[in-house]
């Protein structure tokens, strides 16, 4: 086969994945409504209810269905903390210790709530039967608990006077048993012909070539891997997480693994149109989400290829941080694609990425992961966007908002104005008082100046949105940064989603409006670009003076 | 009922359905997976390569070849990127440089592997590549480009008395293109690479 060019290969590459979603967005969207509408129980469904002593056909008003997505996650947290502590006399914890208490409680929240920072290094630090059992359980269950508040919140509009917007725990249970687990499987096997490690070994010391010493671990990671990536998860086996050649052996892995991060996301407005009757409500979502998602692969890539900034030019290329096997457009496509959902895993160092590769990375969080988002967080994210953009449409015209037939009124935008403000305020806040406190400062920035603020505004961005990917020059390890960003990890997961829980409850409740010829039609492509400005103008107001002093004025610079 | 009565209720029965769970998803099903990866045992146990019957670790992670302190050790090796993984290529310790595009330090240690890889290769500073001078995000990349392969390969022929068009061929065996033809970047691997000088015999000898 003669070479293709760098730019038709990158392109290439960008449009397999592109038919690849659109060919499995379809099947699998529809798979999922069916799921979420079945009045079936598995067996091994109904042997899990009566474990947990769970009536499966009672269904849930939304403080109970709130109640139990807190009391489960709750519960998941102190089960994490208690295991990641007690691992010293656990079987396979490879003899380490047990985990320090500021780290188990950073980790344990960071695994419950979807975001996977990793304020440890795998390698030293988490013994095989906690990765396993411990954090990547929570891989399944966090990505099941936002997939269920999604599903709860559609309930919401397709709903009308009920109290009950169904059941936590059976949306939970299918989610894992029913979608999760069985499209795990299909991808660790993949993954595992593509040469990711999947066995027990501990740490065994080689003789190399040259004849020098080296230690390699293995692991359960193709398991693992397979749920980080469709969880959008991100935590990595390893510090250097898919970077890792045990966790991405070869390009084509790594595109596959974006694939795996992108393909429940892109597949939910499917879910959303199929369960609300009009499969073009989802087309105009999926519309939404998939140009923010095409602006910011393009963006990325530009960046990374053109290689702008000190060090890449003294290079010759921005391949600081990058593996060679993967080159510039697989680590910028990755990259991108990590950010817009909350996946948060990393095939190469954000932290060397280019100024503006950098900042796109952390516009992509800003934006409050809806390009196409994290599972299940993505879809309600930019539900909550609609409502807004339907308000705004209001305002405009004159008329009383409507969406797929619920009024919008006072309770409702209130909620939805509060959901808009809860991220923003823990990243600011968070971030202002790392980059204003000089103690804290100094203890936890690598670089100075702009970037040195890039580092601390990402921290929180990501802490904030559930990303869990890292600027990793930034020092998180300290006990003050462990706590801090944990608190902004438990808020900026739990605020919205009781907020869109509430929203559901009140939809719900309503009596639909008749469809009338004063009616904004909210499945066209005039609406959806309606949502895109607002999901540009609310990001845009509230981050750009942080971002014009950071990312932004490095890359001008 | 009561919220906090609620509350405690509906934790109750997350924490049995949680350890049930766990059974299922973090026993069962990464021992299914074990079971599964021992029909392709060589890539699940980490595609570990052997040289005269001892294994010397993974074609897929990064080694050192000779020491930074001892220059000439590295010679007569084709040699890899520079690693940020504990003191290089350490796999108990992978990771990035993590260093930003305008670090001054960065810059400076560019500059000085750019003309430390160029003397070592007599070469113009302008010829070596971006790969040679910079950190991967593993710190355990076995890749290095096939520009820098090529850079090399006059150098270890010589310190190995090997025919130049030899150490090509070896090269080239070595060398991947794009998966499929148009994923990721073309590569040669130094770890198999240099397993490969090594069964030829010893440098010289």
């Amino acid at each position: 086969m003669s070479a293709l060019s760098d730019s038709a290969a990158g392109f290439l590459t960008i449009a397999v994945l592109v038919v690849a979603l659109a060919a499995v967005h379809a099947p699998l969207g529809d798979f999922m409504a069916r799921v979420y509408t079945s009045t079936r129980h598995l067996r091994v469904e109904r042997f899990l209810y009566r474990v947990a002593g769970i009536d499966p056909d009672a269904e849930q008003r939304w403080p109970v269905y709130a109640r139990a997505v807190l009391g489960f996650s709750f519960v998941s947290v102190l089960f994490l903390y208690a295991f990641q502590r007690l691992q010293a006399w656990l079987p396979l914890s490879l003899g380490f210790a047990g985990v320090a208490p500021a780290t188990a409680w950073n980790t344990a929240i960071s695994f419950v709530t979807n975001t996977n920072w990793q304020s440890y290094s795998g390698e030293s630090t988490m013994g095989h039967l906690v990765q396993a059992a411990g954090l990547a359980v929570q891989n399944f269950t966090s990505a099941a608990v936002g997939m269920a508040v999604a599903v709860a919140l559609v309930r919401g509009f397709t709903r009308s006077r009920t109290e009950r917007i169904g059941s936590f725990w059976v949306d939970l249970v299918r989610t894992c048993v029913r979608i999760l687990l069985p499209l795990s499987v299909v991808a660790a096997v993949v993954m595992l012909l593509g040469g990711v490690v999947q066995n027990l070994a501990g740490p065994t010391a080689y003789t190399t070539i040259a004849g020098g010493t080296q230690t390699i671990t293995g692991g359960p990671i193709a398991s693992q891997e397979a749920i980080k990536e469709l969880g959008t998860n991100g935590g990595g086996f390893f510090n250097a997480n898919s970077a890792h050649p045990f966790e991405g052996p070869t390009a084509w892995v790594s595109l596959f693994q974006v694939f795996l991060m992108l393909a429940i996301p892109f597949s939910l407005p499917r879910t959303f149109g199929r369960l609300v009757g009009d499969k073009r409500h989802g087309y105009a979502v999926l519309g939404v989400m998939g140009a923010l998602w095409l602006a910011a692969v393009s963006l990325t890539v530009w960046a990374e290829v053109t290689g702008a900034g000190a060090a890449p030019q003294a290079a010759g290329g921005a391949m600081e941080g990058k593996e060679v096997r993967f080159g510039e457009v697989l680590t910028a496509l990755f990259g991108a694609s990590t950010t817009s959902t909350s996946t948060g895993a990393i095939n190469g160092a954000h932290d060397s990425l280019t100024a503006a590769g950098g900042g796109v990375a952390m516009l992509n969080m800003m934006l409050g992961e809806v390009s196409p988002g994290g599972t299940g967080s993505g879809l309600y994210g930019l539900l909550v966007l609609a409502v807004i953009a339907v308000f705004l449409a209001g305002l405009m015209v004159g008329r009383t908002p409507e969406l797929l037939g619920k009024k919008i009124g006072k309770g409702e935008v209130t909620l939805v104005a509060l959901y808009v403000l809860a991220t923003p305020t823990l990243l600011l806040v968070g971030a202002a008082l790392t980059a204003g406190i000089p103690s804290l400062r100094d203890a936890s920035l690598q670089d100075d100046g702009a970037h040195g603020l890039s580092e601390v505004l990402y921290a929180y961005a990501s802490a904030s949105n559930n990303n869990g990917s890292a600027f990793a020059g930034f020092g998180a390890a300290t006990d003050y940064q462990n706590v801090a960003l944990a608190l902004c990890m438990v808020f900026g997961r739990f605020v919205p989603m009781l907020l869109v829980i509430a929203l559901a409850g009140r939809l719900a409740s309503q009596a639909p409006v008749p469809v009338t010829a004063g009616t904004l039609p909210t499945h066209t492509p005039l609406f959806a670009s309606l949502v895109t400005v607002v999901v540009i103008v609310v990001a845009g107001l509230t981050y750009f003076p942080a971002l014009a002093l950071a990312p932004i004025a490095e890359a001008l610079s | 009922m009561s919220r906090v009565l609620d509350l405690t209720r509906q934790s109750a029965a997350g924490l049995r359905l949680l350890v049930a769970l766990t059974v299922l998803l973090g026993l069962v099903y990464p021992a299914v997976l074990l079971g599964v990866g021992q029909l392709v045992p060589g890539r699940a146990n980490g595609s570990l390569i052997t040289l005269d019957g001892r294994t010397t670790g993974s074609s897929l992670i990064g080694q050192q070849f000779g020491t930074d302190d001892d220059p000439a050790s590295q010679l007569p090796w084709f040699q890899p990127r520079p690693s940020a993984a504990g003191t290089g290529y350490d796999p108990q310790s992978s990771g990035a440089s993590n260093l930003g595009p305008n670090n001054a330090d960065l810059v400076k240690t560019i500059e000085d592997r750019r003309a430390a890889v160029a003397s070592r290769e007599g070469v113009e500073p302008s010829a070596v590549p971006a790969d040679a001078v910079t950190a991967s995000g593993s710190g355990l990349d076995p890749d290095i480009s096939p520009a820098y392969a090529q850079l090399q390969v006059a150098r270890v022929a010589r310190e190995r008395g090997l025919p130049v068009a030899q150490v090509e061929q070896l090269v080239e065996q070595n060398t991947h293109g794009r998966d499929l033809g148009f994923i990721g970047e073309p590569s040669v691997d130094v770890v198999t690479l240099n397993a490969d000088l090594a069964r030829l015999g010893s440098p010289q000898g």
